[in-house]
Parts: C-alpha cells; sequence; structure tokens
C-alpha cells in the first residue's frame, strides 16, 4: 500500500487542503465562540433563581447530550427548510456545532462553579456583594482556573466534531480527502493527509493546554 | 398533510427499531471489544515497560488526535488496499473497538496510577506475585476511580455509533437519513432518531452519574 504512496497528487492538492484547513479552522473558531455564549448562558440560567428557566437549560442540556452530534446536524439540516428556514449548509453546520459544543461548555462551567466552596459565596453575601459582583470578583475568577482544562479539552472534540460537516457536503479538512478519493480513487492518500492535519491541531490544542495549566499553578503558587 | 407524514413515519417505526437493534449490536460488540482490549492496554500503559508504554500513548494520541470520521473511512477505504477487504459491518465494529479501546486504555491507566504506591509495595513486601498484586490489591480498588468515566465512555461510544452510517450501516441515524428522502419532515423523522439514542443513553447517562456519587462517597469514608 505505502510504496505506491503518490505524493505528487497530494501536493497537486495542497491548495484544496489549505483552503479546507483555513475552513475547518474558521467554522471551529467561529462554532468555539458561539459555543462558549451559549454554555455561559444555559449554565446561568440552569443556575439561576427563575424555576422555568432552570428547568429550560436543563432539558436543552440533557436532551443534547442524550443525542449523536450527526442526528442534531441532521435535524437541522433537513429540518429548518421544512419550518421556511433557508440558510447555507456552512451555516446550518455552525449552528449544530454551536448549540452542541454549548451544552456540554454549560456543564463545564457549572462544575467549575459548584467546586468552588459555598463558604465563599456567603462571605461575599457578608460583604454586602449582589449577585452579579460576587460571580464577577469571587466565584468566577476561582471556577476559571478549574475549568481552563475540561475546556480545551472540548475545544479539541469541538475541532474534530466539525469533520462530521463534511456529511452534508460543507466543503472542510475531510471532505477534501473524500474529493481526492472519488476523484482519483486515492484514499490512502486524502484520508491519511486530512489525518495529519487534524494532528497539527490537535497537538497545538494540547500543547496549549499543557502550558496554560502550568502558567495557572504558576500564578496560584504566589 | 402533517398528520399524513406522522401516519408514513409510523408505518416505518419497524424500520426504526431494526435500525435501533443495529445500533445496539455496533456499540455492544465494541463495547465488549473494546473494554477487555482497553483494560490489558491500560495496565501495560501503568506498567514498567517503557517502550511498550510510549508505543501505547502514540497510538493513543493518534486515534485522539483524529475524528472519528475519517478513522472509519481510513479503516473502509485503505484497509481494501492493502488486501483487506471488509464489510461495513466488521468495519465498524473494528473502528469502534479501537476508538474505545484508545480511552478506555487511558481510564484504567490514571485509575492504577491513582492507587498509592505503598498498596504495592505492601504487597510485594508480603510476598505477592505481579499478577496477584494486580488482581487482589490494585485492580480492585482502581475501579473506584474507573467505573464512573467508563461508563461515560460507553455513552460516547453509543453516540459516536452513529457515525458509521457514512459508510451505510444500517443504524438508527441511517434509517432516519432514507426515511426523510420519503417523509420530507425533517424535525419529524429526526426528532424519532434522536427520541430513539436518548432512550439508549439518557439510562446511562444517569447511571454514570450515580455511580460517581456512590463511588466519592466510599472514597471518603476511608
Amino acid at each position: 500500500m505505502l510504496e505506491a504512496f503518490n505524493f505528487r497528487v497530494i501536493l497537486e492538492y495542497m491548495p484544496l487542503y489549505g483552503q479546507c484547513f483555513l475552513a475547518t479552522l474558521w467554522m471551529s473558531g467561529l462554532a468555539l465562540l458561539g459555543a462558549i455564549l451559549v454554555g455561559i448562558v444555559a449554565c446561568g440560567m440552569r443556575l439561576g433563581q427563575v424555576r422555568s428557566l432552570s428547568v429550560l437549560a436543563g432539558i436543552f442540556i440533557e436532551s443534547i447530550r442524550s443525542t449523536p452530534l450527526l442526528v442534531q446536524l441532521y435535524f437541522f439540516y433537513f429540518g429548518l427548510p421544512t419550518l421556511g428556514i433557508m440558510f447555507p449548509e456552512w451555516v446550518t453546520g455552525v449552528i449544530a456545532l454551536t448549540l452542541n459544543s454549548g451544552a456540554y461548555y454549560a456543564e463545564i462551567i457549572r462544575s467549575g462553579i459548584q467546586s468552588i466552596d459555598s463558604g465563599q459565596t456567603e462571605a461575599g453575601i457578608a460583604s454586602g456583594m449582589n449577585y452579579f459582583q460576587r460571580m464577577r470578583y469571587i466565584i468566577l475568577p476561582q471556577a476559571l482556573g478549574m475549568t481552563i482544562r475540561p475546556m480545551l479539552g472540548q475545544a479539541i472534540v469541538l475541532v474534530k466534531d466539525s469533520s462530521l460537516l463534511s456529511l452534508i457536503s460543507i466543503l472542510e479538512l475531510t471532505r477534501a480527502g473524500q474529493l481526492l478519493t472519488s476523484d482519483r480513487f486515492m484514499p490512502a492518500e486524502g484520508f491519511l493527509t486530512t489525518a495529519v492535519f487534524y494532528l497539527i491541531l490537535y497537538y497545538m490544542l494540547k500543547w496549549f493546554s499543557s502550558w496554560s495549566e502550568k502558567r495557572l499553578i504558576f500564578r496560584e503558587a504566589h | 398533510m402533517l398528520s399524513f407524514y406522522f401516519q408514513e413515519l409510523m408505518r416505518s417505526l419497524p424500520y426504526f427499531l431494526e435500525g435501533a437493534w443495529m445500533t445496539i449490536a455496533v456499540s455492544g460488540l465494541s463495547l465488549l471489544a473494546g473494554t477487555l482490549i482497553g483494560f490489558v492496554c491500560g495496565i501495560i500503559r501503568a506498567g514498567r515497560n517503557k517502550l511498550l508504554r510510549a508505543i501505547i500513548g502514540i497510538w493513543v494520541d493518534l486515534i485522539r488526535g483524529t475524528p472519528f470520521l475519517v478513522q472509519v473511512f481510513i479503516i473502509f477505504f485503505i484497509l481494501p488496499s492493502a488486501g483487506i477487504e471488509l464489510e461495513a459491518f466488521p468495519a465498524a465494529v473494528i473502528a469502534l473497538t479501537n476508538l474505545t479501546a484508545s480511552f478506555i486504555c487511558e481510564i484504567v491507566a490514571s485509575g492504577i496510577i491513582a492507587v498509592p504506591k505503598g498498596q504495592s509495595e505492601a504487597a510485594t513486601a508480603s510476598g505477592l506475585s505481579n499478577y496477584q498484586q494486580l488482581r487482589y490489591i490494585v485492580l480492585p480498588q482502581a475501579m473506584r476511580t474507573i467505573v464512573p468515566p467508563l461508563v461515560g465512555q460507553y455513552v460516547l461510544l453509543v453516540k459516536d455509533s452513529s457515525v458509521v452510517s457514512a459508510i451505510g450501516v444500517v443504524d438508527i441515524t441511517r434509517v432516519g437519513w432514507l426515511t426523510v428522502q420519503r417523509v420530507p419532515e425533517g424535525l419529524m423523522v429526526f426528532g424519532l432518531v434522536g427520541l430513539l439514542y436518548f432512550a439508549i443513553c439518557y439510562p446511562l447517562i444517569n447511571l454514570s452519574g450515580y455511580l460517581e456519587r456512590r463511588m466519592t462517597i466510599v472514597n471518603t469514608k476511608l
């Protein structure tokens, strides 16, 4: 298999891979920002005082977490047009990725907040701080240190999950491999190149994850 | 019109149940094989042989660093060019087993490492062989840290199994995809698909949470 490995074809397809690499980066980045926002809002609703909002956020989080991303993707891809909502494929894809990761971010943020000792909140109340002041100055700065690693872990998952977008014919890294396979019938060249690009992203995020952890421990020690 | 489609959908319910059966078969087989291989690799990874540890580490990184969809394509499209012809079903089981084994390997290894060193030292002092130490001293204690994330991993396995619909395994997701071509009500069709996954995953998620709480209580008692 490997002796017939055709590097020339890979070089020829490099511009396509570069374009697709950027597309994967761009769509995952957008979805990541959206997901963190969705996560903060959903977590705030879940932990907040309003019961109906809390139940709503709970249903959202649980239903996302107990169904596969691919099903959610198809749900929006085939479902939104029946409601008369027409988006380009990539928008549908980013929406599905955002909502999916958003539910996981909500859980990560929640466990970070709940890991802070309740004495901290009580001390905040005793000092006359309101809910937002307590969150802003006491809870969140501490919770962030606890959550940075799982958050980056979820970012890695999100980048990998973006490969599913190829199944609704969005042009990204996995789709580039499929194109090379169907154009030239060279699956080894196509998908192994795709895998290498994902590995580059993976090792970058992994390195960043351990780097940030060292920095945070360093800060705590002072 | 909607009620007509609903009746159509209800008529294809048997296909959905067949799909559910396929999902359970694929995930169940991979669960058994993946747990077995994962435990063996995890024990080796926590062991003393540096070379084997490094090899398993590289394997885990390769699997974690690439999307599952790409792994499925590599196994399904590239192995045939190496002379290994595979049907969709065995290819799916191999891909899922490989994925699950790599994750369980890390869970088991970190569980074993978390057992205090004094335990195995005391066992050596009592004249237990390596196998006896593992079997009677280390593993039973490590199981407390291993079991909750293990069940969580099974939930991921069921959800990830939806991806193998891309190579034509007729699981719940594939049945949904086929049905939506005939019954163009995406929300309804994939709502049903999601419900079926929910029915499988939600009890498992709760089981994982329950075990986690239970095991923590046991840990604090020590």
